[in-house]
């Protein structure tokens, strides 16, 4: 049967290029870039070119790079390392509420740690709602988190006047001579392959990457750390990575995460046009075979590769399997197929009740996919939306602020109201 | 914003009854791709006794299920559901409905006997976190049982369990009350009419009419 593999976001293929790459890493050289000797050297010279290649590529020194084992890793060294190295100045952390797990459940650990957390808000596109961003800031601000695209609906926050607001804060505080820092993050993990990463354009302190994402290796992340910015490690040991991320460095993951980069920028104009375009046929054409649908997310300001739909009275796990069986491969922001069975917070944010969560797919391309993968799933869908409809009992009305079957919840009151907007 | 997943195990993902790698057994997936019972056409007026009505806490699924009872007999004739839940609150659903009407049907007194444990057995396991979809089914019957107990006038057999009687007689909870003014009752009058009932107990009226007021002011105030 063909496959189809639409879930780019969760992760890419590995590039034959990188495998090729990385191979040399695996068997030949195997010493470890903290021995003096010529195994050891040789390994650290791999390190020096790949942490080079990168550095040129985000337009930052190559001491501002730290290799670290994931995104999930990255974020969190950003998170806790800023965090607790300037608590003495401040505890008030900033983060959207869409913001990636690994960024989210850093912050609610920070807030059990003692830290006062914003989860700011964002608009019914999934974009930051820069009013109410900057009326969170107070003097003991000392982090934002914000991340640069989404990785469920793809919408691409503005990054550029996010700097420009804490840009302000800074001079303000410089005025009035307060000397707390604020630190700027963002997670780049999905907008790596198509968006630009010149840090300096950007203008944020701390930037993380994830090779998975990239059609690099799997278990390798990157985070961009600007000189000057004060961050504890979080992994203790024999101080590699100039001491911010102990343990041995994984040389070969290293050198596939620099050349999947490099690829990667090399094909990101090209690619962004073409994935662009076949997201925009593909939406459109989902439009005319799909009653009761949504977008979620920004329709313009939206990753190349992104394509979230919600799809009204059914839902998202019966969809995903029944996809599956059809060689088709994709995700979903359904409660029933996340571990804790709660819905997607993202969706959630957006201002829909738990039914738009539920009936959530999420189809992301990649350097792949083709016109005919994406005529084929237009094909196989619709049907499968009219069976699952058949036998659902609800009917939601579009752009519903509230559930749809309350007395289906009698005796779990919070159900009923946790929902209402 | 609800985040408590931080520390649960990814370890449901192998049947708890046949160890298979995949997240549902043979049975289920054949239940889900090719459910059995479901609700096709909107129902006629008198088409069935009695229908109910739940949804899951936990995630969201919602359920609805219609009976047709054997009126000498006392044996379900015809059992029928839709679903708005994953595939294994479908397949759940659609062998349930199996169980309740092989072998010439089950007396609604025995199907209320079926246990979620049963249900799943013969699925040949659920996941683990997967277990209330199972749950939701044969609480969706109990309240068609319940529906078909008050439309025939038999109100002993209403369950009541977990929560307060305010009618004794009819054997009317709070928690139908709750569910006539979800459905958009707003008076004594519809209430009454939801419940398809005439005055049961007139000293309950005025305890009836503050529960009304009650869930009004809760849901619509």
């Amino acid at each position: 049967m063909k496959k189809i593999y639409l879930d780019h976001a969760a992760t890419t293929p590995t590039d034959s290029k990188v495998t090729k790459e990385m191979e040399k890493y695996t068997s030949k050289v195997y010493g470890n870039p903290g021995s003096l000797h010529s195994a050891g050297r040789e390994a650290k010279s791999a390190i020096f070119k790949a942490r080079k290649t990168i550095a040129n590529i985000l337009n930052c020194r190559p001491e501002e790079i730290i290799f670290t084992g994931s995104g999930t890793e990255s974020d969190n060294l950003a998170v806790f390392g800023v965090a607790r190295a300037n608590k003495n100045f401040g505890n008030h952390v900033i983060c959207s509420a869409i913001e990636h797990h690994a960024v989210l459940f850093s912050c609610e650990q920070l807030e059990k740690e003692g830290f006062k957390i914003t989860f700011s808000k964002v608009n019914n596109d999934g974009i930051l709602a820069l009013d109410y961003f900057k009326k969170a800031i107070n003097d003991s601000t000392i982090l934002v988190s914000v991340m640069y695209v989404n990785n469920e609906i793809g919408t691409i926050q503005p990054i550029e006047k996010i700097t420009e607001i804490i840009k302000q804060v800074r001079e303000d505080r410089t005025k009035r001579a307060i000397k707390t820092p604020i630190y700027f993050h963002t997670d780049a993990c999905q907008a790596a392959g198509y968006l630009d990463l010149d840090v300096q354009k950007l203008g944020v302190d701390l930037l993380t990457i994830n090779g998975s994402k990239i059609y690099g290796p799997k278990g390798t992340g990157i985070l961009y750390i600007r000189t000057g910015v004060k961050i504890d490690p979080i992994i203790f040991g024999g101080g590699q990575e100039s001491g911010k991320r102990s343990g041995t460095e994984n040389i070969a993951g290293i050198v596939g995460i620099a050349k999947a980069l490099e690829i990667a920028s090399k094909k990101r104009k090209k690619e962004s046009q073409r994935e662009s375009k076949l997201r925009d046929y593909f939406i459109k054409e989902l439009f005319k075979s799909i009653s009761k649908m949504v977008l979620n997310g920004h329709p313009i300001k939206r990753l190349p590769n992104n394509v979230n739909i919600s799809i009204l009275d059914i839902e998202g796990e019966a969809m995903l399997l029944w996809l599956d069986k059809y060689g088709i491969y994709v995700s979903t922001g359904s409660a029933c197929d996340s571990q804790s069975l709660d819905p997607s917070h993202v969706i959630i944010a957006l201002g829909r009740p738990y039914e738009y969560a539920n009936g959530n797919l999420r189809f992301t391309l990649g350097r792949s996919t083709t016109k005919k993968d994406i005529d084929y799933v237009l094909k196989v869908l619709p049907k499968i939306v009219r069976e699952l409809r058949r036998i659902s009992p609800v009917r939601v009305k579009i752009d519903a602020k509230e559930i749809s079957t309350p007395e289906a919840f009698v005796g779990t009151p919070d159900f009923i109201k946790k929902n209402k907007i | 914003m609800k985040t408590k997943n931080s520390n649960l195990k990814v370890t449901d993902v192998v049947s708890n009854y046949t160890g298979e790698g995949w997240v549902y057994s043979n049975i289920v997936k054949k239940h889900f791709f090719h459910p059995y019972n479901f609700l096709l056409k909107d129902p006629k007026p008198d088409e069935f006794d009695a229908r109910g009505q739940v949804g899951s806490p936990q995630c969201g699924d919602v359920m609805k299920m219609w009976i047709k009872v054997d009126p000498k007999t006392k044996k379900i004739k015809k059992l029928k559901w839709r679903t708005f839940g994953c595939a294994s609150a479908i397949a759940a659903t659609s062998m349930f409905s199996v169980m309740a009407t092989e072998k010439g049907g089950m007396k609604v007194e025995e199907a209320l006997k079926i246990r979620p444990q049963d249900i799943m057995e013969r699925l040949g396991g659920l996941p683990a976190r997967k277990v209330h979809c199972s749950v939701l089914c044969d609480k969706a019957f109990q309240q068609a049982a319940n529906n078909y107990f008050r439309t025939t006038s038999q109100f002993k057999k209403i369950i009541t369990e977990g929560s307060k009687v305010v009618d004794k007689r009819l054997n009317i909870t709070e928690r139908d009350i709750e569910q006539s003014v979800l459905e958009g009752a707003k008076t004594l009058v519809d209430v009454q009419k939801k419940l398809k009932v005439g005055v049961g107990d007139p000293k309950a009226i005025p305890e009836i009419e503050q529960l009304i007021r009650f869930y009004l002011e809760k849901y619509y105030g």
